[in-house]
């Protein structure tokens, strides 16, 4: 059922919001990760909109209702209710919730330890990402191949400044750190090409540093190896 | 009347500014705080000039209205006006304009200080501002991440500019917030009790206190990194050791508390105003306070959540996701505790309530999003988008601006003595709000596509054509909403109404200080007795005025306040304050100049700079207590019926101004504690230091000396306060002696040690604290010699030990860094490896 709105919501979001031409678009995501933040954002919303127009209509009506005459026993009493349903409750069952759904989808994008993930090598400089696959000897710029329906953990360091890799609609994003080796966890459920860039502010080609993932069957993926090994 | 008047002359001629130029020697709270407010004021059209070359550059994709190169500038000098040249001294300077009227005193307690502030503010406000106009500004993002900001990686000035000019301007910052807690813990008018205090009072002490403890920080990491770039000295680099989020961490433990150190005067504003209008006290004053103190402490444990895509261990990103999440229930408080005042009150709809509602729609939707943004998944996707860019313009327009203007809009007849009107002030409120929420709801969208910040151009056929040009038309609008507010504001002037007095029928003493109000505020200081003295007794307004409450003589000529208990508010002693003084703007001056000969890199003209510098301070120090410019000895005090006079006593402002001071000065000094151990046990290539650079014989020794001296200064207090010693130039001297020694060594083992500070980080970290004990211990020496020097002026003695009292907690501070250094820089590594 859940799994059904969830279905639907995607479908309806990528046709209002994303519709095809939107390459970097979380709200058309192609990936588990990038789907149950999706999924989450969309209950917050609602969350947040109801959230939103309770507190201003309530502000509203208390500001413009008839007044009454209040004793000071009579404020008292007003005065705990509201502090202790909106100021406390509401605040924490809404974190409590969150965190309920929020913390298993933090868990899907965690790389956690997987025999089927396949490794990328990718440093970041100014203003490119090259690409390696070290178990392969293949290395690229600006480009990354991945099988579908496979798990790949991207290793991302940096050779000069901080850049923040990102690929919006397969999963979230991690900085490219001098000195640090950071692990992301990407997943493409469907073959296609999907947008990636530069999200930390890194000089004056920032705005340019895109690369793109090219996810496919595992067949052409595995073609693609034996191929890039003989050319390289 | 006629005594009435009589009296105002007289207090005038004590405490009205220099005519002409002597304006510039103007320290009056009144005075000073009005020029944060304008210069920030024209600091802020600056920065929304810049908001809308970024605005024009984005209409549209693919513009090339202005270079890559000058948009990076653009971005960067925006963010960093907004926050350190607007936000901040705006607020401080509401604060030192109100507070002291507020709580029923003269002034703040160091005028002097605040002048100093405002002449640092200002310089170090244009030094910023001149990098932009000479086309070399900063270009990195407001938050200066090395190593972008690096030499490797921005040659030029750019960065020095920030560094430097940054820190010069948080002087004041740093220099208000200590002034606004001593004022506010120390001079409140008799009978105000903590508890009775108004409540923006709570908010500004909390603010206050945040200011101290958040600044440090970024001072240090600022330093820091100026080292790195002049220096060679590698603290942020992997290579030597280093490891550039260290700067992210002292980074942002200074720049999530300064989000709510911005939020939270405006927030007192809106606990202020709003109940005037509901008519009636504001309800749950003790949830307020609660809730302040919460937020407060809990915006000091949240600073991570800028990190979150910088690879932290999973663990402390759900402490941090979850801490930051939970300032959601101090603000919840807060927001419903308004609610309910507004609820059982009589709700008299005005201009400032306007923008109350306004606040309110724009904060609730940007503490939400914020919520969204704690959710470490949540913020791996929006994290470096526009989305977060229309977050923190929700939380920051929507939490302090709206306010502000609620606030501006409030208190203007104070000002003027004139009333704002609706007519032309709904129009600006509407464009505002409507420009606003076009410009920035439709950013969270934007970000949600993808949009990355600080893009200069983007491709069409992302999706984000529209609603960047949408974004762009709403920036325009509220551009003109905020011009159309600043003409209503300076056209009411001239055609507004005349304001009667208490024109809002307001509770707090500001209102009892004439519109505009007098140089000295309250002729008389009444006895405060409840929160709401006005309400309590209408009658004060005539009557402060009139003289007939306390301290109202004034034939001595000095500036007089009351001094009070830091909690019950019970009269403790009269405290005498400064009047005007050239020193704060030389002394600015030439820290201007030190600034700028940094920033060209002229480093002996900058070492010139600095030694006049100290000797501008030393001389300003020496015009002190009972020198003649202050309050020399006369038969008058003792006879006339008040308490002692504060330079006569054991405990006074300066007193407790040394101690918030060391706190500031503590938390610099735990700053790089914490960045040594960091380099050590967390950065990339983390080794154990090798401290033999430095002998641990001849260090003990020189703690020996420090330790000898800190005991006699100590005990020579203990005779002091019962009045036994006489021989005290000796015992001064002695100190003195002892301290130069200590001086001498530590001088000694820093020159000799053979440090590789250029290639090691921890090397240079070392040399940092050696030169920082240097500083303090220095310091401690040259005071105390000018203290012995005073016993012969007779400004010091038996009698007068005020000053030695003073000077007591920085020995201490001096002996504790030191030792506690020996500890964990000398000794920890050396007991690590034994293990």
């Amino acid at each position: 059922m859940v799994n059904r709105v969830t279905e639907y919501l995607f479908t309806a979001s990528a046709l209002l919001l994303a519709g095809c031409s939107e390459p970097y678009s979380i709200l058309a995501p192609a990936g588990p990760s990038a789907k149950a933040v999706t999924t989450i954002w969309w209950g917050m919303l609602t969350v947040g909109v109801v959230v939103l127009l309770g507190i201003c209509s309530l502000w509203w009506y208390a500001s413009f209702r008839r007044n009454r005459k209040y004793s000071d026993a009579d404020v008292k009493r007003v005065l705990t209710r509201m502090v202790l349903w909106g100021g406390i409750v509401l605040p924490t069952v809404g974190i409590t919730v969150l965190l309920i759904f929020g913390i298993p989808a933090g868990n899907i994008m965690l790389p956690l330890a997987d025999e089927r993930a396949v490794r990328i090598d990718v440093h970041a400089r100014q203003w490119a990402w090259d690409v390696t696959y070290p178990q392969h000897d293949i290395e690229l710029t600006d480009e990354i191949h991945i099988p579908v329906d496979t798990p790949i953990d991207i290793h991302v360091t940096s050779a000069d400044v901080i850049h923040g890799f990102w690929v919006p609609r397969l999963g979230g994003k991690i900085d490219a750190i001098p000195g640090h080796t950071n692990i992301v966890r990407l997943q493409a459920d469907e073959v296609g090409e999907f947008g990636g860039q530069c999200a930390e502010y890194c000089g004056l080609s920032h705005a340019k540093m895109h690369f793109k993932v090219i996810a496919h069957s595992a067949e052409k993926f595995d073609a693609w190896l034996v191929q890039q090994g003989k050319t390289q | 009347m006629n005594g009435k008047s009589e009296l105002h002359k007289n207090f005038a001629k004590v405490w009205d500014n220099l005519p002409g130029w002597g304006n510039l020697a103007a320290v009056n709270h009144t005075s000073i705080s009005q020029r944060f407010m304008l210069t920030g004021v024209i600091f802020f059209l600056v920065g929304i000039l810049l908001a809308m070359l970024i605005r024009s550059q984005l209409a549209l994709p693919g513009q090339t209205l202005i270079t890559a190169d000058l948009y990076s500038q653009v971005f960067t000098m925006h963010g960093t006006i907004m926050m350190f040249l607007f936000a901040i001294p705006v607020l401080e300077g509401a604060a030192m304009y109100l507070i002291p009227k507020m709580i029923g005193t003269r002034d703040l307690v160091f005028p002097r200080l605040s002048a100093l502030g405002y002449y640092c503010y200002l310089f170090g406000g244009l030094i910023l501002l001149s990098s932009l106009v000479l086309g070399i500004a900063p270009n990195s993002g407001w938050f200066m991440y090395t190593p972008l900001s690096s030499d490797d990686y921005s040659a030029g000035a750019g960065s020095d500019f920030w560094l430097l000019g940054v820190t010069f301007v948080e002087i004041s910052a740093v220099s208000a917030g200590i002034e606004l807690t001593v004022s506010i813990l120390r001079t409140r008018a008799p009978g105000m009790s903590l508890s009775k205090m108004p409540i923006f009072c709570w908010y500004i002490l909390a603010m206050a206190l945040m200011i101290v403890f958040g600044f440090p920080p970024l001072i240090l990491a600022s330093i820091l990194l100026e080292l790195e770039r002049a220096a060679q000295m590698p603290f942020f680099d992997p290579n030597a050791g280093g490891d550039p989020i260290l700067w992210q961490h002292l980074f942002w433990l200074f720049g999530h508390p300064e989000v709510y150190i911005i939020f939270l005067p405006a927030a007192g504003m809106v606990s202020t105003i709003l109940p005037v209008f509901a008519g009636r006290p504001l309800v749950g004053y003790r949830w307020v306070v609660l809730s302040v103190i919460i937020t407060g402490f809990i915006s000091f444990g949240l600073w991570v959540h800028h990190m979150f895509t910088v690879g932290i261990p999973h663990l402390a990103q759900a402490f941090f996701s979850i801490a930051s999440m939970l300032v959601a229930i101090p603000t919840g408080i807060q927001i419903f505790v308004w609610l309910t005042t507004l609820w059982v009150g009589r709700v008299r709809f005005e201009l400032p309530m306007l923008w109350i509602f306004g606040f309110l729609f724009i904060f609730v939707c940007g503490g939400l999003t914020g919520v969204m943004l704690a959710l470490v998944p949540f913020d791996w996707q929006v994290h470096d988008t526009h989305f977060v860019v229309a977050h923190f313009h929700y939380v920051l327009i929507g939490g302090m601006f709206f306010p502000l203007i609620a606030a501006l809009y409030y208190w203007l007849p104070h000002f003027s003595g004139r009333m704002p009107s609706m007519r032309m002030g709904r129009w600006a409120f509407g464009l505002v709000f409507v420009g606003f929420n076009s410009t920035f709801l439709i950013m969270h969208l934007t970000g949600l596509l993808g949009m990355p910040r600080r893009v200069f151009t983007y491709e069409s056929g992302l999706g984000w054509d529209w609603l960047n040009l949408s974004s762009s038309i709403g920036g325009f609008v509220l551009a003109i909403g905020i011009l159309m507010l600043v003409l209503d504001v300076t056209l009411h002037f001239r055609y507004g109404r005349k304001a009667s007095s208490n024109p809002w029928q307001a509770d707090t003493l500001e209102w009892a200080t004439g519109m505009p109000p007098v140089s000295y505020n309250f002729a008389s200081i009444p006895e405060v007795k409840s929160r709401h003295p006005l309400w309590d007794d209408p009658s004060l307004i005539n009557s402060i005025p009139a003289g007939e409450h306390g301290l109202k003589s004034i034939k001595h000529g000095r500036r007089e306040l009351y001094g009070t208990d830091a909690i019950s508010g019970k009269l403790k002693e009269v405290i005498h304050i400064p009047s005007h003084s050239w020193w704060p703007l030389i002394c600015a001056a030439t820290l201007a100049g030190l600034c700028i000969s940094l920033v060209s890199k002229a480093y002996m003209v900058g070492i010139f700079f600095a030694i006049l510098g100290l000797g501008f301070f030393l001389r300003w120090s020496w015009e002190n207590g009972t020198h003649k410019t202050m309050a020399p000895l006369t038969d008058e005090e003792a006879s006339r019926g008040e308490p002692p006079l504060h330079s006569r006593t054991f405990d006074g402002p300066g007193l407790w101004g040394m101690c918030v001071t060391l706190l500031a000065d503590g938390t610099l000094y735990l700053s790089l504690l914490f960045g040594w151990l960091y380099l050590w046990t967390v950065s990339p290539n983390k080794t154990l230091p090798d401290v033999s650079a430095i002998s641990p014989v001849l260090m003990g020794l020189s703690g020996a000396l420090l330790t000898i001296a800190v005991t006699l200064y100590r005990r020579l207090n203990r005779y002091l306060r019962r009045e036994q010693e006489k021989s005290l130039a000796k015992w001064l001297w002695l100190v003195s002696a002892c301290g130069m020694g200590h001086v001498g060594l530590l001088a000694f083992i820093t020159v000799s040690s053979d440090l590789q500070f250029t290639t090691n980080a921890y090397d240079a970290v070392l040399l940092v604290m050696l030169a920082f004990l240097l500083f303090h211990s220095i310091i401690s020496v040259i005071t105390t010699t000018l203290q012995a020097l005073r016993v012969s002026y007779d400004y010091i003695s038996t009698k007068l030990s005020y000053e030695i009292v003073v000077m007591s907690p920085m020995w201490l501070f001096t002996h504790v860094i030191f030792w506690l250094s020996f500890a964990s820089f000398l000794i920890l590594p050396t007991i690590w490896e034994a293990k």
